[in-house]
C-alpha cells in the first residue's frame, strides 16, 4: 500500500532548527578563542598550534552545515519569515566563524606574541568578543519562540531586549579595541614595524568577531521590524 | 426488470463486496490524511490516532453519514430518465465503485493526491454520461458539488486563519501564555463539541429515527460541548508549567495544554471524516439496494438501510487496522514542526467545514479541505515553512481523477452490461 504521503508533503522543513544548530556551531568555534588566547600570551605554541586547528575545524563544520541549509530551502517554501532574509543572516552568522579561524590563522602563521603591555587587555578584549557571539547564539536560540508565537507580541519585546544587550557588548568591545590601540601606538615604535602591522591586523580581525555578531542581531531586528 | 428479480442476491453480495472493498481503501489510505495534523503535532501516539479514528470514524458514518450517502445515491443521476431500465442504474453503481477503488488503489500505491470524493463522483458521472445519456446527469447538482469542492478548502483556510489568530491574541501573544492558555482552552473545547453536535443532531440523526426541534437541538449541542469541556477542564488542570521543559522552548508547557484540546478536535476530525467520506463506499451500495429491494422500481423515497452504513463503517475501520497505522507512522514522522495549537486550529477548521459540508449532503475531499485550513493557518504566520507545490498536486490531481474514474466506469459499465445481458 502507499508509502508516500502528499499531506505530510506540504509541511515543509523548518530552516529554525538548523539555523541554530549553525549558530551553536559558530560560537563553539569562538569559544575557543579564549584558551587560544591564554596559550598565545603563555606562548605555549604547542597549545597554540591545537587550538587552531580545532577553531579551523569547527569553522569548516559549520561551512558544510550553511551550505547544506542553503540546499534545503527550495524557492517553493512558503515561510513566515522570506528566504532571502533568513540566507542572510546565515551568511552573517557563518562570518563570525570565519573571522575568528582568520584571527587564529595569522597569529599561529606568523607565531606573534602579544606585546606584555597589551596582554590583559587583550584578554578581556577576546573574552567580551566571545561574549558577543554567546549573546548572539541566545539570540538565535529565540527563533523557534518567534515562529510559535508567529512574529508577534511579548516574544518580539523580549527578542528586542536580548539584541540591545547585544550592542551593548559590542560597544563594549569597541571601547577596548581603541583603549588597546592606543597602547599599542605608544610602543609600536619599538616594534619591528612588520610585526605591529599585524598586531594592528589581528586587533582589528577580533573585533569583527564581535562586529558580526551583532550583524547577526541587527538583521534579525530587520525580521522583527514589520 | 427480470434482471434484477432473477440476480437479486448476486447484486446484494457483489454491492457488499465492491461496497467494502472500497471503504477499505478509505481507512487504509484516506483516514491517516484526516488524522494527519493529530498524529505529527504529537498530540496522540499512532495507537490513540487509530482507537479514536476508528471509533470516531463509525460514529460518524452511522450518525451523520445519512445526508452525502443521498446525494451520491440519487443526487447526481436524474432517476427519471432510468425508470424502465434500472437495471442500468445498478451496473452503472457497481462500475462506479469498482472504478473508484480501484483508482485508489492505484493512485495511493504511486503517491498521487487523490480524493476518494473525486474519484467515485467522476466514476458516477462518467457511466452516467457515455453509458445511459448526458440528460441523466443532473448538471445542476454536479455543478454544485463541483463548486463545493473549490469553496470547501477556501471557507476551512478563512476558518482556520481566524481560529489561530485569535489564538495568537488571547493566548500565544501575552505576557502570560501560559495561565492563558489554561482559562482559554476549555472555550475552545466547547465549541469544537457544540459545532460537532449541533451539525449532527440537526442534520444527521434523522434518519436513525430521531426527530427534535431546533431550540432542543440547541440545547443538546450546549449540553454536549459543556460535558465534553468539563472533561477537558479536569484534565488541563493536571498540567502544571514544567520548567525543565520550557528550558529550551519556552511554550513547551502552553503546548501540552493545547495537546488536550488536540485530542477532542482529532476525535471531531475523525467523526467529520467518517461523516463525509464513508457516503463515497456505500452511497451506489445504497442506491444498487434501494432497486433490488423494490424489486425493480427506482424508489426514490425508500429510507437507508442502516446495515449498508455499517458496511462502510466496518470496511473503513478493517482498512485502518490493517493498514493506517503504517500510512499514520509515515505521516507522523514527516511532520515535525507542526506543534499542537497549529494542529488544532487547522483540524478545527477542517472538521467544521466538513461536518457542515455533510449536513447540506455535498460530497467534499476532506485532505483538500485540511490542506485548505493548513494553509489558513500558514497565512496566519504560523506555520514556519510550507511547501506550495502541493497545491499545483491538488489541481493536477482533479484534472487527472476525474476522467481517470469517468473512463473506469465505463469500460467496467459496459463490462458488466455484457456480461448480464
Amino acid at each position: 500500500m502507499a508509502v508516500s504521503n502528499y499531506m505530510s508533503g506540504i509541511f515543509g522543513n523548518s530552516p529554525v532548527k538548523p539555523m541554530q544548530i549553525h549558530m551553536e556551531k559558530v560560537h563553539d568555534c569562538v569559544s575557543l578563542l579564549m584558551p587560544f588566547f591564554e596559550a598565545v600570551v603563555a606562548e605555549d605554541w604547542k597549545s597554540v598550534e591545537k587550538h587552531q586547528k580545532k577553531i579551523s575545524l569547527l569553522e569548516n563544520e559549520a561551512d558544510v552545515m550553511k551550505k547544506e541549509l542553503r540546499l534545503n530551502l527550495p524557492k517553493g517554501l512558503f515561510m513566515q519569515v522570506s528566504r532571502r532574509d533568513l540566507l542572510e543572516i546565515l551568511t552573517i552568522q557563518d562570518s563570525v566563524a570565519n573571522k575568528a579561524k582568520d584571527v587564529a590563522g595569522i597569529i599561529k602563521g606568523r607565531k606573534m606574541v602579544l606585546p606584555k603591555q597589551i596582554a590583559n587587555d587583550y584578554l578581556k578584549f577576546v573574552q567580551r568578543c566571545v561574549d558577543a557571539s554567546a549573546q548572539a547564539k541566545m539570540t538565535i536560540n529565540e527563533l523557534d519562540e518567534l515562529v510559535e508565537t508567529g512574529f508577534r507580541g511579548t516574544e518580539v519585546k523580549l527578542v528586542q531586549k536580548m539584541i540591545k544587550t547585544l550592542d551593548k557588548i559590542e560597544a563594549d568591545t569597541d571601547k577596548i579595541q581603541r583603549k588597546i590601540r592606543a597602547k599599542l601606538f605608544e610602543i609600536e615604535n619599538d616594534m619591528p614595524p612588520l610585526e605591529a602591522m599585524f598586531m594592528y591586523k589581528v586587533i582589528e580581525a577580533t573585533g569583527d568577531v564581535a562586529d558580526q555578531s551583532q550583524r547577526v542581531g541587527s538583521r534579525l531586528q530587520l525580521l522583527l521590524a514589520r | 426488470m427480470n434482471i434484477i428479480i432473477e440476480n437479486a442476491t448476486l447484486f446484494l453480495v457483489l454491492a457488499g463486496i465492491f461496497g467494502l472493498f472500497m471503504a477499505w481503501g478509505i481507512g487504509a489510505n484516506d483516514v491517516a490524511n484526516a488524522m494527519a495534523t493529530s498524529v505529527g503535532s504529537r498530540a496522540l501516539t499512532i495507537k490513540q490516532a487509530i482507537l479514536i479514528a476508528a471509533v470516531f470514524e463509525f460514529a460518524g458514518a452511522i450518525l451523520a453519514g445519512g445526508q452525502v450517502t443521498k446525494t451520491i445515491r440519487k443526487g447526481i443521476i436524474d432517476a427519471k430518465v432510468l425508470e424502465s431500465s434500472p437495471e442500468l442504474l445498478v451496473y452503472g453503481m457497481l462500475a462506479a465503485l469498482l472504478a473508484a477503488g480501484c483508482w485508489l488503489l492505484i493512485a495511493s500505491r504511486k503517491g498521487w493526491p487523490v480524493s476518494t470524493t473525486h474519484s467515485i463522483v467522476g466514476a458516477i458521472v462518467g457511466f452516467a454520461m457515455v453509458g445511459i445519456g448526458i440528460e441523466a446527469v443532473s448538471w445542476g447538482k454536479v455543478g454544485f458539488i463541483v463548486a463545493s469542492w473549490v469553496v470547501s478548502p477556501v471557507l476551512a483556510g478563512v476558518i482556520a486563519y481566524a481560529l489561530f489568530r485569535s489564538v495568537q491574541k488571547l493566548i500565544l501573544d501575552t505576557d502570560t501564555p501560559f495561565d492563558n492558555a489554561k482559562r482559554y482552552v476549555p472555550f475552545y473545547i466547547f465549541i469544537v463539541g457544540f459545532i460537532i453536535s449541533l451539525v449532527t443532531l440537526v442534520k444527521g440523526l434523522k434518519h436513525v429515527g430521531l426527530h427534535l426541534s431546533t431550540a432542543e437541538n440547541y440545547f443538546y449541542a450546549v449540553i454536549v460541548g459543556l460535558v465534553i469541556m468539563g472533561f477537558g477542564i479536569s484534565v488541563i488542570r493536571k498540567i502544571k508549567m514544567n520548567e525543565s521543559l520550557n528550558k529550551d522552548f519556552h511554550y513547551a508547557s502552553v503546548e501540552k495544554v493545547f495537546g488536550v484540546l488536540m485530542v477532542v478536535t482529532a476525535c471531531a476530525m475523525a467523526f467529520a471524516h467518517g461523516s463525509n467520506d464513508v457516503a463515497n463506499a456505500i452511497g451506489p451500495v445504497a442506491a444498487i439496494v434501494g432497486i433490488v429491494q423494490s424489486g425493480g422500481e427506482i424508489a426514490q423515497k425508500s429510507t437507508l438501510s442502516i446495515w449498508v452504513l455499517l458496511i462502510g463503517g466496518v470496511g473503513i475501520v478493517i482498512g485502518l487496522m490493517m493498514y493506517g497505522h503504517k500510512v499514520m507512522a509515515t505521516v507522523g514522522n514527516n511532520i515535525t514542526e507542526l506543534t499542537p495549537s497549529r494542529g488544532f486550529a487547522a483540524t478545527l477548521a477542517a472538521a467544521t467545514t466538513v461536518v457542515l459540508a455533510s449536513g447540506t449532503g455535498l460530497p467534499i475531499s476532506t485532505t483538500h479541505t485540511l490542506v485548505g485550513a493548513v494553509l489558513g493557518v500558514g497565512l496566519a504566520r504560523g506555520m514556519a515553512a510550507l511547501n506550495l507545490t502541493v497545491i499545483r498536486n491538488i489541481f493536477m490531481s482533479w484534472i487527472i481523477t476525474l476522467p481517470a474514474g469517468a473512463i473506469l466506469a465505463i469500460i467496467f459499465f459496459y463490462v458488466l452490461k455484457g456480461i448480464f445481458s
